[in-house]
Parts: C-alpha cells; structure tokens; sequence
C-alpha cells in the first residue's frame, strides 16, 4: 500500500473520532506549550539579570576584608578590619590595569529634614566612586579632593531619599539634611537607577566623603570594603591578580598564609547569577518535560484502548486484504498525526502565551528557537514510540480472530 | 462451465480449547465450478461458518489440500493470503460489519485502499459503480446509522463487489434481516450469479436455501448431503407474491 493511502485512512480514521482526538492531543498541547513558555522565562529572566548586572559595569570589583570562603561560615564583613586606607593608595600607585578605586565605608541612618524623615544607608566614598558605580549626577556636583581631605559635611542623595525628605518637590540643593546627628549639605542630586538585579533600590541611598562618614558618624579608621574599576573588561583578571598581590604585599602575609581579604569581580557575578537562573531554567523544563511525557503516555493509553475497540474494524480490513503491516502503519501513523499536530498547537499555544505573558505581565521572555525544535522531534519520537506498541499488537492480529472478537 | 474455481480434498480443522481438540472439519471433499451458487448448510456448530473462513483465506486448515483458482493455499505465506483476499474475494457478513460514522461510499471504496494499483479516481468510480449495482447510488453520503438493516447489507455486498472479486463469500448474510428484506437481498446475489459470479452462501434457513443452485448440507464437520436444487425460489417473483404490508416470519 502506499503512503497517501495510509495517511487518508489515518486521517479519516481520526476525524471519525475529533473529539477523543483533541483530548488526547490536549497532553501533549499543554506539555509542549508549557516547555516552550518555561524556557522562555526562564532565559528571559536570565538575560534581563544579564543586562541588570552588566549595566552596572562589568569592569567593576570589590575587595572585601576577610577570607574568601564562599559557602562557608564568615563573620560580618563589616566586622573585620582589615583594609586601610593604606591598601587603597598602594593599589592606587601599584595596579596598572586598575583605572579607578574608592573606599567605601557605611552607616545606616536616620535621614531628617524638617518634619520628614527617612532610614536610609549613608556611604562614605572618594569621588571616583560615582565612576566605578555608574551612577551619575543629575543636578548639581560631585564633591572635590579639597571637601575630601577636610572632612567637609556635604553630600549627595539619591531619588528615593529626596522623594520621601522633599515631598512637596522643592529643590534639595543647598539645603541641610541631619544624617544621625550630623547636619549634611546636599551638593548634588543622584540620576535615578532604579532596582538592581537582586531587587534592592538602588536610589535609597546618601554619599558622602569617606572621610566624613569616618570621623563625623562612625569614629573608625579603618575602611569596610574598596571598589575599584579595571581600565577595560579585557585586563578583569589582570587587575585582580595585581590587587591581590598589591594587598598580600601591604598586609605582610607569607607566603602560606591565607588571604584575609576577597576579591570578586562584577563579571564574576554575572556569571553566578547566569548559572543560578539556568538551573531555574532547567528545573522549570524539567517539570514541564514530565508534563509532555504524561502526554506521551496519554497517547500510548488512547492508542491502546483504541486498538482493542477497533478490534473489528482491524478484522475487516485485514479480511478484505490489508496486510499486517498496512494495519500497524495505519495505527503508527495515527499516533504520530496526534503527537505531532499537538506538538504543532502547543509550539503555538507556547510562543503566543510567552509573549503574552511578557506583554502583560512585564516578565521578560525570550524565545529559545532550540526548545522549538527540540520540542517538536521530542513529540515526533513520542509518536513513534507510545504508538510502536498498540501498533504491533493491532498488526499481529489473527483476521479471524479480529473479526470474531466482541 | 467446466472451471474447477474451488477444490477441497481431506481438509481438516481441529481447534484447541485449553486441553480439548475441536475436530471442526473431518475431511471435507468439495468442487465447485465457476457461475455456481452453492448454500453451505447446516445446524449451529457443524462447522459451516469455519468452512467458509477458510475457503476465504482467512483462517488455515489443520490438514488437507485447498486450491482457490488452480492456487495452492498450503503454502502462501500472510501477506500472500492479504493479496489474494483483496484481488480475488469478497465476503458479506451477518452483521454487516461497516465502519461507523463512515459514508456508504466510503464503506465501499475501503477494499480498494489495499489495492496500490488502483488511483483514486478509479477506486472513486468503481465504488460509486458498485453502490449503483445494489442500487444505493441515491444514499452514498449516508452514514451507517442513517440506514435500515437491509441498506447497510446492500452498502457490505456493494464492498464485496468492488473489487470485482473472482467468488463471493456470505456468512448468514440475511440472519439479521425480515422476510421480505432477506427476499430483496437474495435477489441482489441471483442478479450477480446471473452475471456470472460465483456464490458461496452459507446459511441455517432451508428456504433461504432454497433460492441457491447447489446445496451442501454439513453435519458435525463433515459432508452429509449434496443436491442441486429442484424448483429454484425466484427472488423477484416471491417478493411480488409477499403481502405488502405484513411480514411473514
Ligand atoms: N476459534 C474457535 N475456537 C474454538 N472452537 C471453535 C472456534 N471456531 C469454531 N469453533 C468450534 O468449531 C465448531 C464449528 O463452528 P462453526 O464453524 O462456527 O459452526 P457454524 O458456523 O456451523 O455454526 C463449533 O463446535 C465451534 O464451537
Ligand atoms: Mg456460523
């Protein structure tokens, strides 16, 4: 027999039977469907963590005090006081492929002005701090050198804090903000930035001279943690390599003794958040992958019961001459046409409800043309396969036995 | 006449049921010549309907020699049994056996589907031809259910013809239907024996009998009786002798 007429029987043999047709399809609909728009999210959640992180310059590291023990017991950074202003100068001086750097120490506060007032963190900085971060001004200026070595008492803030301090919009500049008990002058106003990958508003905040934040609120000398900028993404390495060893030098440690500082780079976490999100992304298809096998086997039972009901029928057609192997075909083909088809909706049904989503809910999606593919053959080869079995039985039928069998 | 379309010698069929042998045949001799139209007879379980199967090709004797058409069965493999099926008979069976939710014409053109030779304008044509010779062209697009028991046995004989078959097979081919339903299908199957096909005609009715030319009568799987039918029923006429209006059962 050929294939056109295998296929016209397959066909009018599922279009006798729309409806159990459809709700056999429906497994593998929404077990397909729901692959394609799980990858989808997940990759889209990646990717915008991707941008969120790299728009905070992927050329940024920080240097921490104490042991790198990632996954480990660590005291509180804040607690170690191990880096010195020291350690910036000399990596200022030594580190050739580092651009930039600025301590950082910090306070949270109360913030008053007037009858307003508003819990934010105080960061105490040098001026190239703005650089490093990203961040920059939207009215007004930085602080100079000059403010820096005097300890001067002024400051920049950022959105969050000038909506809740001045919420009749007045203007900030000039005007005196109590941080603690330390009245601060506001210099300049910070550019909105928004909230950062990890969901912390990143306009929450006031910057002043580290000096400031030093000697006015915390009374400490050391600093709490250095941020510095690599003259580009390609000397990364490089740059951390050089303040390690700028620091392993200023600290006077051996050669066997551990780091007491940790060096991270902005690139290294994008990369570890890349990774926590693809196995998010590979959890979310993995649950919808034993949805499409559910489906699958859906097909299989519907093949089965169907092959046992149409027992007759298969008795008739091997009686009025179709072989063994026209059967199985038919059967084979019957399967395949319902996964297959499913398939067809559920890549559909996938891209129309990930694009839904996104549209509606401002998830960020992105549509992975692998899982497209790799959904499809996936439901080609459940065709194939849960078919195969109720297939082989109809064909191995006796014609006799077919067409006596009640 | 003269062509021996048929012949049987010693064939035997036994059944095995757990441990017990049903001895369904015993040895059964039979000949028949192209253009006949032979009644298979006998009472429940003698073994008719296992006869007919085999000559049928469908199911395979235990022992003994078939030739269908000076063909050998005894050493035709499945596939082989499926050709000649499909190219040489036709069977019309008691409960008629359509596809459901399946038109008349659709019914009819399925035969052909395993017959790669014939396209499908051809296989289109030749069952519409069929439908118009059990005189059912007016109904092609209607589904199994949307006929008496007498038209959808009309659409089965339609698809045993389609294939314009060397021998026809019925098994108690009119055992679902009334008198005059039974009358209207047998004189279906004597226009087609006039035209010259050949008839196997298995039934239990005397009467229905009665209308063939040979009747083999079967007892406990073997031959009894062997007679050609004097004073043939005409079809035609006794269905203008039949009361319109009543039944006789
Ligand atoms: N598939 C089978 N398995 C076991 N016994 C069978 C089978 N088919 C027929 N028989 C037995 O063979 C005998 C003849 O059956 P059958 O040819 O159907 O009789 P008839 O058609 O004359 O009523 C019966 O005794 C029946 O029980
Ligand atoms: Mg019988």
């Amino acid at each position: 027999m050929n294939y056109t007429n295998t296929l016209k029987i397959a066909l009018n043999a599922l279009r006798r039977n729309k409806f159990r047709a459809f709700l056999t399809m429906l497994g593998i609909i929404i077990g397909v469907a729901s692959v394609i728009a799980m990858l989808a999210i997940g990759q889209g959640s990646k990717k915008s963590i991707q941008d969120e992180m790299s728009s905070m310059g992927t050329n940024m590291i920080f240097i921490m005090p104490g042991a790198d023990m990632r996954g480990g017991v660590r005291q509180s950074a804040s607690d170690m006081q191990t880096l010195k202003l020291s350690d910036v100068e000399a990596i200022k001086e030594q580190c050739s492929a580092v651009s930039a750097v600025s301590p950082q120490v910090s306070s949270s506060s109360q913030a008053v002005v007037g009858n307003n007032n508003w819990p934010t963190s105080v960061y105490g900085v040098d001026n190239d701090y703005l650089e490093i971060r990203k961040y920059s001004i939207e009215t007004g200026r930085n602080f100079s050198d000059r403010e820096v070595k005097t300890y001067a008492k002024v400051c920049l803030v950022g959105q969050t804090v000038i909506e809740n301090l001045f919420p009749n919009g007045e203007n900030p500049i000039g005007q005196s903000i109590r941080v603690g008990t330390i009245p601060l002058k506001i210099i300049g106003v910070l550019a909105e930035k928004g909230e950062n990958g990890m969901g912390q508003d990143q306009d929450d905040m006031i910057i002043a001279p580290y000096t400031t934040v030093q000697k006015r609120m915390l009374a400490i000398t050391y600093i709490q943690s250095i941020f510095a900028s690599a003259a580009s993404e390609d000397v990364n390495d490089q740059a951390i390599e050089q303040i390690s060893e700028t620091l392993r030098r200023t600290h006077k440690l051996k050669a066997d003794d551990a780091d007491d500082f940790s060096v991270r780079s902005q690139a290294e976490m994008v990369q570890m958040f890349s990774s926590v999100s693809d196995m998010m992304t590979m959890l979310l298809g993995a649950i919808a992958g034993i949805s499409l096998l559910v489906g699958g086997i859906g097909i299989m039972n519907i093949m089965y019961v169907s092959v046992t009901e149409r027992t007759k029928e298969i008795g008739l057609r091997l009686s009025v001459g179709g072989r063994g192997n026209d059967i199985m075909m038919q059967f084979l083909v019957e399967s395949i046409l319902l996964s297959v088809s499913g398939g067809i909706i559920g890549i559909l049904l996938g891209l129309g409800s990930s694009t839904a989503v996104s549209a509606l809910m401002n998830w960020p999606t992105v549509i992975v043309p692998m899982s497209v593919v790799f959904a499809f053959l996936v439901c080609t080869v459940i065709g194939v396969f849960f078919g195969w079995y109720p297939a082989r039985k109809a064909a191995s039928l006796n014609p006799i036995d077919a067409l006596r069998y009640e | 006449m003269g062509n021996k379309i048929i012949q049987v010698n010693e064939l035997k069929k036994n059944f095995h049921v757990g441990e017990i042998t049903v001895h369904a045949l015993k040895g059964i001799d039979l000949e028949i010549e192209e253009g006949e139209f032979v009644a298979i007879m006998g009472t429940s379980g003698s073994g008719k309907s296992t006869m007919l199967n085999i000559l049928g090709c469908l199911d395979k004797p235990s022992d003994g020699i078939y030739k269908l058409d000076g063909i050998s069965m005894g050493d035709m493999n499945k596939n082989e049994l499926a050709g000649l099926r499909n190219e040489k008979l036709g069977f019309v069976f008691q409960s008629y056996n359509l596809l459901p939710r399946t038109t008349a014409l659709e019914n009819v053109e399925m035969p052909l589907y395993y017959n790669s030779r014939v396209k499908a304008k051809e296989r289109r044509e030749r069952a519409l031809a069929a439908l118009d010779a059990v005189g059912l062209a007016d109904r092609m697009h209607h589904m199994p259910n949307q006929m008496s028991g007498g038209q959808q046995q009309r659409v089965a004989i339609a698809r045993s013809l389609v294939n314009d078959p060397r021998v026809i097979l019925a098994d108690e081919a009119t055992g679902n239907l009334d008198t005059r339903t039974s009358y209207e299908i047998m004189s279906l199957f004597q226009d087609l024996n006039d035209q010259g096909k050949t008839i196997i005609f298995v039934t239990h009715e005397s009467d229905i009998a009665r209308f063939m030319k040979r009747n083999v009568v079967f007892k406990d799987g073997r031959i009894v009786k062997e007679e050609w039918v004097k004073d043939r029923f005409n079809a035609k006429q006794m269905l203008t002798e039949l009361p319109v209006d009543q039944d006789v059962i």
